[in-house]
This record gives structure tokens, sequence and C-alpha cells, in this order.
């Protein structure tokens, strides 16, 4: 035990002996994931409490102190629900989408550093972005497998507009990533953070950062990039024929991508666990973890505050806005990037 | 031991969804084995030292065309008759060239096999740095040519889909 603790404190993570190495993310991991899943639920209600004071109403007050009950209530009522799998639709396709979606999400988390210990992060690995851009790409499957196999019409719809969208905004949301990537010269998520010390990356970065923010609300599909469930339009769009627990996947899977997405802008943007000041009598083991989740609450916060102040966009605006904008915008700013490193090379991470 | 225990089910799983591939009636579930497959050797990739690759196998393939292929046989509607049609047996002519391809691949494979080590240097595509030493500093002609013909590409794709292609039509149509 004491050897264990001595080990992963001081070695560098790909020396630790496999064991160690698999007890530590087993144990991070595990901490993650509870702490995501139930947080995703009080999510929910932070987030009609938020838009209810934004448009001037109370929002849910019933169940239990100030509606702070009000969560496991509405997991009751999804649990008791039918869970009815309408005779038209691809069985296992219909079973599998609702998953794929929580299971990207969840699993992106694994490379995201904690604190300034290496036992922090699940995985330090050395392509770590990759890992997020491989996930998040793979995401969209879980929309267009529902689209596809409800076999009926608006979620049909649904699902190719969400294609669309996510295809579009990966394109802007990766190559903004990039010109991070030349700063920090690294892949790893860990080494951002570490280049991140003395100044943070929103400051080199501020266009990159306002592309990188706009793309991902695209890609998590939230308000004002919601076209691909418009209710108004095609009913609830993919999701339009799920019930009970398998909608409430869908559900809870868009507020674990809101955590995770916050996450990865605090982190590769923000300085992620860098604070701005020593916190006093508090180790830095504790500190970290700290400003990371205080820079995920706020994102978490300005997600719902766009949700309520921006009106959806109209689909040709929504493409117009992909592909003529951002993504030459992004180019811009890696280019922009890279002539700045090769100026300045003490900018560049690349020794 | 770790890579064994990655490396020899994912080299299965690959080649069982690529049979899958060939062999499902639905056209959808086709692609569906086949994101299965770039993943299995994404993961052959990974258990044999190089992250990159399998990084980048599943962002570009099953993230990016994929969902391309996806989108499209998602819209087709092939009808009884043509469904019919590809499930009848290849003519003979047609097994002739597919035949001798994979004959020369399976000799090369059992080759390498015979030699008891992997070809070419997994060492050197260890971590992204090292390949990409390899690919600006020793291959740029090759990135080069690549760039050129994706660029070419893109102008064509850019030239057929204009508003003057579709005389009826105007620009703002096509948005």
């Amino acid at each position: 035990m004491k050897d264990f603790w001595h080990v992963i404190n001081t070695l560098p993570q790909e020396q630790w002996p496999p064991l160690y190495s698999a007890i530590q993310s087993l144990i991070l991991g595990g901490v993650i994931v509870g702490a995501l899943l139930s947080a995703a639920g009080y999510l929910v209600l932070l987030e009609r409490k938020v838009l209810a004071w934004m448009q001037h109403r109370v929002g849910p007050n019933r169940c239990g102190p100030f509606g702070l009950l009000q969560p496991l209530a509405d997991v009751l009522k999804l649990l008791t629900k039918e869970d009815s799998l309408p005779p038209f639709v691809d069985k296992w396709l219909f079973i599998a989408a609702p998953a794929i979606i929580m299971l990207t999400a969840i699993l992106s988390l694994a490379v995201v550093p904690f604190g300034q210990p290496q036992w922090l992060v699940v995985k330090d690995l050395n392509v770590g972005i990759l890992f997020f851009l491989a996930l998040s790409s793979l995401g969209v499957y879980s929309i267009v497998l529902a689209g596809w196999s409800s076999n009926s019409k608006y979620a049909a719809l649904g699902g190719l507009r969400a294609t669309a969208q996510m295809i579009s905004y990966e394109l802007s949301m990766s190559m903004s990533l990039l010109a991070a990537v030349m700063l920090a010269g690294s892949l790893s998520l860990n080494k951002i953070v570490e280049a991140q010390s003395s100044l943070w990356f929103v400051i080199l970065q501020p266009l990159g950062f306002v592309i990188f923010v706009i793309s991902v609300i695209a890609e998590s599909r939230r308000a004002p990039f919601d076209l691909p469930e418009a209710e108004n339009e095609i009913v609830a769009g993919f999701h339009t024929e799920y019930s009970s627990m398998k909608f409430a996947l869908f559900f809870l899977g868009e507020y674990v991508a809101v955590v995770l997405l916050s996450f990865v802008i605090s982190t590769i943007y923000l300085g992620g666990y860098h604070g701005l000041f020593d916190i006093p009598y508090i180790p830095a083991a504790i500190e970290g973890p700290i400003w990371l989740l205080a820079k995920v609450g706020f994102f978490i916060f300005f997600f719902i505050w766009i949700r309520a102040t921006y009106p959806r966009f109209r689909y040709d605006h929504l493409m117009e806005l992909g592909w003529k904008y951002m993504i030459p915008l992004s180019v811009l700013n890696l280019i922009a990037t890279a002539v700045l490193i090769i100026l300045f090379p003490t900018l560049g991470g690349h020794k | 031991m770790m890579q064994i225990l990655m490396f020899y089910p994912s080299a299965v799983i690959a080649v069982i969804t690529t049979l899958m591939v060939i062999f499902s009636k639905n056209p959808v579930y086709a692609v569906l084995y086949l994101i299965m497959s770039l993943f299995a050797v994404s993961m052959v990739f990974w258990s044999l030292g190089s992250p990159f690759l399998a990084m980048v196998e599943i962002i570009i393939y099953a993230g990016a065309i994929m969902v391309l292929f996806l989108f499209v046989v998602m819209m087709l509607n092939l009808g009884q008759r043509r469904v019919d049609e590809d499930l009848r047996p290849p003519s003979g002519k047609a097994l002739i060239l597919p035949g001798i391809f994979a004959t020369i691949l399976l000799v090369q494979t059992i080759a390498c096999l015979m030699a008891g080590h992997p070809q070419g240097g997994t060492q050197l595509l260890n971590d992204p740095v090292a390949l990409g030493h390899a690919m600006y500093e020793k291959h740029y002609l090759g990135v080069k040519l690549a760039a050129i013909i994706l660029l070419i590409g893109s102008i064509g794709g850019m030239h057929l889909g204009r508003a003057a292609s579709f005389p009826d039509t105007k620009e703002k149509d096509l948005l």
C-alpha cells in the first residue's frame, strides 16, 4: 500500500506497473463516472432553475426544499413509465443508439487531467486530444442510428439534420484545437495544461477559443443549434419514438456531454487545474480539482445562459455559419499561429 | 502479454466483421459492420504500439468517411428487385481478378508470419512526434502530392456543385 502510494506519486504514468495502473484507473474512473451520473441529474434541475430565473419564473419548487428532490422524482417517473418498443423499429440498433451517446461522452473524460499529481488523470495518453476527437466523432452514430432505426419520418429528418450539422462543425472544432496543440507542442492534455502554467491559451488564442466554444455548442446539439430536435418542426427529431429510460439516456447523455465539453474547454483554453492564486491551507492535490471544477461550473452555466438568450438558427444560416465563416476563420487562426510561432520561437511548445 | 490479449481478439473481430460486410443483406448493417471492422483494425494498430495511427483511423475512417457512407445508404431505397439481384451468387468471371489479388495478399501474409516478425518499422511510429518527423522530413513529397490531390478534388466538387450546373436554380436555392 505504501509502495503503491509512493510509486504513483513519484514515477511518470508510463513507468507504473500494470497492476498499479489498473487499480488507479479503476478507482479514479469509478469516482468520475459516479460523480458524473449523479451530477447529470442535478444539472437538469439547475438548467430548469436558471432558465426559470432568466425568464422571471420560479422553476421547480414542489419536491423538497427549493425543488432539490426534483431529479429523484423525475427518475422515478421515467423508470415507472412504459418502455415501449414500437413494432416497426430495428430492434437492436434502436436499443444500442442511446447507449452509444452515454459511452462516448463518459469515455472521453479518461484523458482529462484533474490536478497536478499523475494519479489525478485516468490515463495520460500521448494522443489525448485525438482520443477526445475520435470519441466525439463517434457520437454522431448514436443520433444517426436512432433516426434510422426508428423507421419514422420525423426521426429520420432529425437524424439527417444532426449528421450534416455535426460533420460541418467537427472541422472547425478540430482545426481550432490544432492551434492550441501547436502552442503546447503535444497532443497530450496533461502537457497542454502544463504549457499554460504561466499564460492561459485563451489569451494567446482568442479567436480559436471563440470558434471552439461555438463549435462545441453545435456539436452538443443544444440551443441555439438544436435543429435535430426542433420541436415545432419535427416533433422531437431523432428521439421521437423513444420512451421511458431509453429517452432518459438521450436526455442525460446531452448533460454528460455538456459537462465533458466544459472540462475540455477549461483544460485546453483556461489553464485546466492551474488557478489564479494559491488557496491557503489546502494541499496542491486538492487545489487543482477545485480550480478546474470552478471553471467547469462557469461553463455549464454559460451553456444554459446561451440557451436562454439566443433563438434557434435557421438551417441555411447554420450551414452558412459553419462552412463560410467558422472553417475559413479557423484555418486563418491556424496559419496566424504558425507564423507567430516561427517569428517568436519561445511561443511554440516544440523544442 | 497485454499486447497479445489485445491483438488477437481485435484481429479475429476484424476478420469476422469484414466478412459480415460482404454477407449482410441489409446495406445499413453492412456499413455498421465496416465501422466495427475499422475499429478492430485501429485496435490492432494500438496493440502494435501506434496509438496515433489507431486514433487517426477512427477519426478519419470511422468518424468522417463512414458517416457519409451511412448518410447516403440511409437515403437509398433499394427495392426488392435490386436486393434479389445482389443476393444472387456472383458469376465466375467476376471472381478472377479479386481471386488473384486475394491469393497474392494471402501468400504475403503467410510469408510475413513465417518470417516471425512484422515487416516495417513499428518502432518509428511509436509516438506522434516521431511520426510527424518521418512524414515532414523524409516523406514530404508524398504529403504534398496528397494535399494537391485533395485540393483538386475539392475544387472539382465545388465546380460540379456550382449554380451554373443546374440552369433552372438560383444559387440561393442550392444552399
